[in-house]
């Protein structure tokens, strides 16, 4: 069974194609490209990527007006039926935004631009996203962002921890993160928000491979093996 | 009819960019700065006929972000 993926693009993401070499690496069937003004996803997607960048020019905030475009309202309607939707970086801003996941993200603690591999700690291994991996297991990915500081009040994070949804911590807390969390589940964990780039760490020329699991677990979790 | 919004972070919300140009005022020798917050305004001209209610509906659907910021609406004297 051929696995159906698309790939959201905003002006000003700049990660769609890694998005889309990545998925079709690991799936062997090229993704559908969508572009932010369609009203309408493709029929029976198995799985949306919201890919990193700098949606409109990330103005007004990070992923604000992108939250707003004409397919993000398709892309919601899916999440809410239960296809899975992965937001990476600018994605996961987007997410935030647009409601689907718990807390935003704001400018990084350290103020600068963080651009640097980044070693994670896989907390939950359970989801469709991370069965690949085992808990407590330690990867290294990439991060490249300006806006990565994950805030939510305490009675979310405790919420969220509570839950088994932090999917991600920073084992060094790059960016000033509450509790140090890179990556979020929401409650039905369909999605999963992370600001690491699994993508750009699919095979050995990218200077790692453990991003694919993140790929092969889904596609796994959704089609068979 | 012209409009005011000021956007702020809620209290407790870290606010990196407001630490730096507090500690970039200290560089310049202003003592006594005791915090600084960074926030947004918006002017918008709107409709007369515009309620209230719509003026908050756009604050809380896009001008700002109510897991971080608080915001204020005034209406500027023409």
């Amino acid at each position: 069974m051929a696995f159906r993926s698309a790939v959201i693009t905003f002006p000003g993401s700049n990660c769609d194609r890694d998005m889309a070499d990545a998925l079709e690496k690991v799936s062997g069937t090229a993704p559908h490209r969508v572009w932010h003004g369609d009203h309408d996803l493709p029929e029976g997607l198995d799985f949306i990527a919201l890919p990193g960048g700098f949606s409109y020019g990330d103005y007004l905030r990070c992923g604000a007006i992108a939250s707003r475009s004409p397919v993000m309202q398709a892309v919601i309607a899916a999440a809410e039926k239960g296809v899975p939707v992965l937001g990476v970086c600018n994605g996961f801003q987007v997410l935030t935004e647009s409601g689907l996941l718990p807390g935003a993200l704001l400018r990084n603690s350290v103020i600068r631009f963080v651009c640097r591999d980044a070693t994670l700690k896989v907390e939950n291994a359970q989801s469709l996203f991370t069965s690949g991996y085992e808990a407590g297991q330690e990867i290294v990915i990439p991060v490249a962002h300006h806006d990565g500081n994950y805030f939510a009040d305490d009675e979310t994070l405790d919420r969220l921890e509570g839950e088994g949804r932090v999917a991600f911590r920073y084992a060094e807390n790059v960016n000033g993160s509450a509790r140090a969390i890179a990556g979020v589940l929401n409650a039905a964990g369909n999605v999963l928000g992370m600001m690491p780039h699994p993508e750009r760490a699919i095979e050995t020329t990218h200077g790692g491979t453990d991003g694919r699991a993140l790929f092969e677990s889904a596609i796994k979790g959704l089609v068979g093996a | 009819m012209k409009v005011r919004v000021h956007v702020s972070l809620k209290p407790g919300v870290l606010d990196p960019q407001g630490r730096a140009i507090h500690h970039s005022l200290e560089g310049l020798g202003f003592t006594g700065v005791n915090d600084v917050r960074a926030g947004r305004l918006f002017e918008l001209d709107v409709a007369d006929s515009t309620s209230d209610e719509t003026l908050d509906d756009m604050c809380r659907k896009l001008l700002a972000n109510m897991v971080i910021e608080n915001y204020r609406i005034e209406k500027v004297a023409a």
